[in-house]
């Protein structure tokens, strides 16, 4: 089902088509186009987000305190910007940090935890800072993952999945264990799935662990309660170490939909379970609404694990450290501005108003556009940054791919960025049901980029199937 | 989520145990952030809960951090860097034009002129480019490939991505890793990672820490008979130690990495930190490329810079880089790839790593001052390094080698034999028995040989120079001069240390 690394890339065949693209435009070639709208990262900055100014502020004042003696800056801001510099070695954004992190980000992202668990406890020192939550996953596959055994590791992994975690897997040396999400059901989970996909690795490999991403990516779904409980009891009962994947826990929009931490949902379920289910969450400041993807900053908290394996993770994480200027982000991240703050209304308006709102919008209308299409469809987006409709593809489209040599979805993104300028990644990078065609966006964008982009895709999408019909 | 779970009560049935992880990260090993530093670490707490101890505050002389010490950064970085920040300050006055006028290139070549979007897996592409001339310019001229150039989470990111290409084979066909002893603990953690082969040369301490091929030879040799050797190491300068390597040096290493076909790994992170007289970086890519092209088209080999070092001390933003040559292109593909899955290296550190090699021109407004900033850090550098060698060759028992460079001094000290005796028995290492002790009572950190890696028998511990930095902080409230407060301490110290374990049974 996966294919090695060797034949896997993150951005595979349309980021070479991407380059092809400029060198034909720079030669003078006419296109109905100006500009390509690449939405193919989650990166809403990329997509022509701003960044939120308050932790923009306080980073700049952090890296030139000069600026704390004019009054440009806000009050709430400066004093910020001090206490953060205080837990600074040397008062400094470039000195190192602690192996797991600034101690006092450490305490204000356990504080966060809590409350955002309803008051579930949580110790500053189950938690890792890393250069982004994949960094920290990776260092917690290599404990989990023992390359010299045989039978080799294995690792539940959700179809569709994001393309990094896969290829870090496989580097590894673990065997990728396929469980396949139910997009008719808008990508529900059912646990006989769970449990073939287990059976299947009988004789292939040791499952160890399973990985889990809630919301999800690429497809928009938000688990509910009752579906992460009956996950836990699953990985008790199989004796599977739990990764979950939570990086996209601050987008959430569908109307139903509410994010339920693993953490909360073992705590809930109370004891014996909640003392010795063992739990790797992540998360990050690359996604939410800061989307601040380029500091690289994410972390790990671990719950119920084994002491004397703890001092093993120390050690792998204390060989690279966190930036200091992203856990400055980080802090601001799990620590908004508060009311009564100065810096609050403007905060209040863009993260809470206009984000949100402009987000809402964009799901409306890109379930809308989509869905009205006969041969395209999108299952209701609740969460995270991605929509992954499916696109039911005439079968000459599917020959003249083939004949190309590509997937029949990268042709489709080829054709789409070649034509229409909009660059989208195809659903062969995330696996998805054999004979089925996906493809992923980012929607965190500017709402007139997402009209843009629906605008340029129906066009070509239309032109597209009438051609190959 | 019990307590108990948290503070070790002994868990049973658990997925993941010390038994059943994997064993090679069991034999990773980080002495620079190791046992004596979390014991350091604790000792600062309970200093802060009132503990009453013989000292008031943990002098940490184990790491090389700069700013940590009180090394000033350089303005003109961090004006740029606030402007790429917060924008919005390109409309501030008080910002000299140079500064705003790389900030907007920089945010140019950003996606959505964001430093918090992605950037490219390898590095934004104009940021590759400028190292690719900094290169050329600091070579004398020698072409520099952008597309060899790798931007990287410091150079310990890089360091890392390359031995994770270069290790494979089983048994006796396992990849060796020819690494210096004294090394780099970041080398032996990795390979123990990647359950590579560390193959261990000498270092010649009688001989300021000179490097000797016939030593190289001697370890390969050996090695072949277990491994295969693939991959040769070496910090330039050293670290450490703080050797300096002499152009005839490089040049022989370089042959003989020709001869027994070997992967050059160079780590030059301290290339602008030289001291000596007499003594002159030399990289490895522009002493290749004058040897001729029977080994500048065959010699493959990366080398290693970082903004961590040097003049800059900025290890907190994580930026560095690589440059590979010669590099298979089908490796070079599988590199690419490797690297992706970083996805990109922290953009502030792109940002920075491009002022580092981009720096005020002579007819730029910040030039003035830049350069009297750079001038005085890197004096201040070494003079703190020469204080530092002349201070603990006062103190019987210990010997320290000139220190031509880096950020370290790596005393040799001598050890009554009861005192190895008593820490064998507390099934400790020597070294780190003496510096557990120089902690408890004198609380200064500093980080054992062992954890560096030294000859059989012989006792060292690395010591950051920086770390006169701050002690010249104290020498004004307490009238003391560094030299002094040291000397006391650490003759004190070391005294006790020699007698009590002459003179106890």
């Amino acid at each position: 089902m996966f294919a090695t690394v060797g034949e896997r890339a993150v951005r595979g065949v349309t980021v070479q088509h991407l380059n092809m693209w400029w060198f034909t435009y720079s030669s003078g070639l006419r296109k109905s186009y100006r500009e390509v709208i690449d939405v193919s990262w989650g990166d809403p900055h990329r997509a022509g987000v701003k960044p939120l100014s308050f932790v923009r502020q306080v980073l700049a004042a952090c890296l030139y305190s000069e600026l704390m003696d004019g009054d440009k800056l806000m009050v709430d801001v400066k004093q910020r910007a001090q206490r953060l510099l205080g837990t600074c070695a040397g008062g400094s954004v470039g000195s190192y940090c602690a192996t797991a992190g600034i101690p006092q980000t450490l305490q204000s992202v356990s504080q966060y935890i809590m409350r955002r668990d309803g008051g579930v406890p949580c110790h500053p020192e189950n938690i890792y800072i890393s250069p982004g939550s994949q960094w920290a996953l990776t260092n917690i596959l290599k404990v989990l993952v023992n390359s010299e055994a045989s039978p080799r590791t294995g690792v539940l992994i959700p179809v569709p999945c994001h393309s990094t975690t896969i290829i870090s897997l496989t580097t590894l040396g673990a065997v990728a264990v396929p469980y396949y999400l139910r997009e008719e059901r808008g990508w529900a989970l059912e646990m006989e799935e769970l449990q073939r996909a287990l059976d299947s690795a009988k004789g292939v490999c040791n499952p160890v662990a399973l990985y889990m991403i809630n919301p999800g990516n690429p497809a928009g779904y938000v688990q509910s309660r009752k579906s992460i409980q009956e996950v836990i009891r699953f990985a008790a009962e199989k004796k599977l170490f739990l990764l979950a994947d939570e990086v996209f826990q601050d987008c959430v929009y569908g109307k139903e939909s509410e994010f339920v931490s693993y953490k909360r949902a073992l705590a809930e379920i109370g004891a014996p379970l909640s003392d010795s289910v063992e739990l790797a969450s992540f998360h990050t400041a690359s996604k939410g609404l800061m989307g601040e993807c380029g500091l690289r900053t994410g972390y790990v908290e671990l719950v119920n694990l084994d002491p004397a394996v703890m001092k093993h993770i120390n050690n792998l994480f204390s060989t690279n450290s966190c930036p200091i200027l992203g856990q400055i982000a980080l802090d601001v991240m799990v620590n908004p501005p508060q009311p009564g703050d100065p810096s609050y209304p403007l905060y209040l308006k863009v993260r809470h108003f206009y984000l949100p709102a402009s987000l809402a919008q964009n799901v409306r209308r890109v379930e809308e556009v989509i869905n009205s299409f006969p041969d395209f469809s999108c299952q209701p987006l609740e969460g995270g940054a991605f929509a992954f409709p499916r696109l039911f593809l005439p079968p000459k489209a599917i020959e003249r791919a083939k004949e190309a040599g590509l997937q029949p979805d990268t042709f489709y993104c080829l054709r789409l960025l070649e034509e229409a300028g909009v660059l989208f990644s195809p659903g062969t990078e995330y696996g998805q049901k054999e004979g089925t065609y996906h493809i992923r966006f980012c929607i965190m964008t500017p709402s007139d980029t997402m009209e843009e982009i629906l605008r340029r895709l129906s066009a070509f999408h239309e032109q597209f199937m009438k051609e190959f019909s | 989520m019990s307590q108990q779970a948290v503070n070790g009560v002994p868990c049973r049935g658990k997925v993941l145990t010390v038994e059943n992880m994997n064993p090679n990260v069991k034999r990773v090993e980080y002495a620079v952030r190791g046992p004596i530093v979390q014991r350091a670490v604790q000792i600062e707490k309970e200093l802060r809960e009132g503990v009453k101890k013989p000292f008031t505050e943990v002098i940490k002389a184990n790491i090389g951090d700069a700013q940590a010490m009180g090394q000033r950064p350089i303005t003109f970085f961090r004006q740029v860097l606030a402007l790429c920040s917060y924008p919005e300050l390109l409309e501030d006055n008080k910002f000299p034009e140079d500064a705003k006028q790389r900030a907007r290139r920089i945010l140019d070549a950003c996606g959505g002129h964001s430093i918090g979007a992605y950037s490219a897996s390898q590095g934004i592409e104009c940021i590759r480019q400028d190292v690719a001339c900094y290169i050329e310019r600091r070579d004398g001229g020698i072409p520099s490939n952008p597309d060899n150039i790798y931007l990287s989470t410091g150079a310990s990111d890089a360091i890392v991505t390359i031995l994770k290409l270069l290790v494979c084979g089983e048994g006796r066909d396992r990849t060796g890793v020819m690494i210096s002893i004294p090394q780099y603990p970041l080398y032996s953690a990795a390979l123990a990672d990647l359950a590579a082969v560390q193959i261990n040369y000498y270092l010649d301490e009688d001989n300021c820490w000179s490097l000797n091929v016939a030593e190289l030879k001697r370890a390969l040799n050996e090695a072949k008979q277990h491994c295969k050797p693939r991959v040769l190491c070496i910090i330039n300068p050293g670290n450490p130690t703080g050797q300096v390597q002499s152009r005839q040096c490089i040049e022989d290493v370089i042959r003989f990495a020709k001869e027994e076909h070997l992967f050059l790994m160079a780590d030059e992170v301290y290339q602008d930190n030289v001291y000596a007289e007499g003594c002159k970086f030399h990289s490895f890519k522009k002493v290749l490329f004058e040897m001729g092209p029977e080994y500048s088209s065959t010699v493959e080999m990366a080398s290693f810079h970082s903004t961590s070092k040097c003049y800059m001390g900025e290890c907190g933003f994580r930026g560095g880089y690589m440059e590979v040559i010669n590099m298979d292109p089908e490796v070079k593909a599988q590199l690419t790839k490797l690297v992706s899955v970083r996805l990109c290296p922290p953009v502030p550190g792109q940002a920075l790593l491009d002022l580092v090699v981009n720096p005020p021109q002579p007819d730029e407004p910040s030039y003035t001052s830049f350069m009297k900033e750079r001038t005085a850090v890197l004096a201040a550098l070494a003079e703190k390094a020469r204080l530092t060698e002349e201070i603990f060759n006062t103190v019987p028992g210990i010997t320290c080698n000139p220190v031509q460079g880096a950020m370290y001094t790596f005393p040799r000290i001598t050890l009554p034999p009861k005192a190895i005796d008593k820490a064998k028995a507390e099934g400790k290492v020597p070294d780190m028995f003496y510096c557990m002790k120089l902690l408890e009572e004198e609380g200064i950190c500093l980080v054992p040989g062992s954890g560096f890696g030294q000859k059989d028998g012989t006792f060292h511990f690395r010591f950051a120079s920086l770390v006169m930095l701050i002690l010249q902080k104290y020498s004004h409230s307490l009238n003391f001069s560094p030299f002094c407060l040291i000397t006391t301490n650490f003759s004190a110290f070391h005294g006790f240390f020699f007698l009590f374990f002459c003179f106890t049974s």
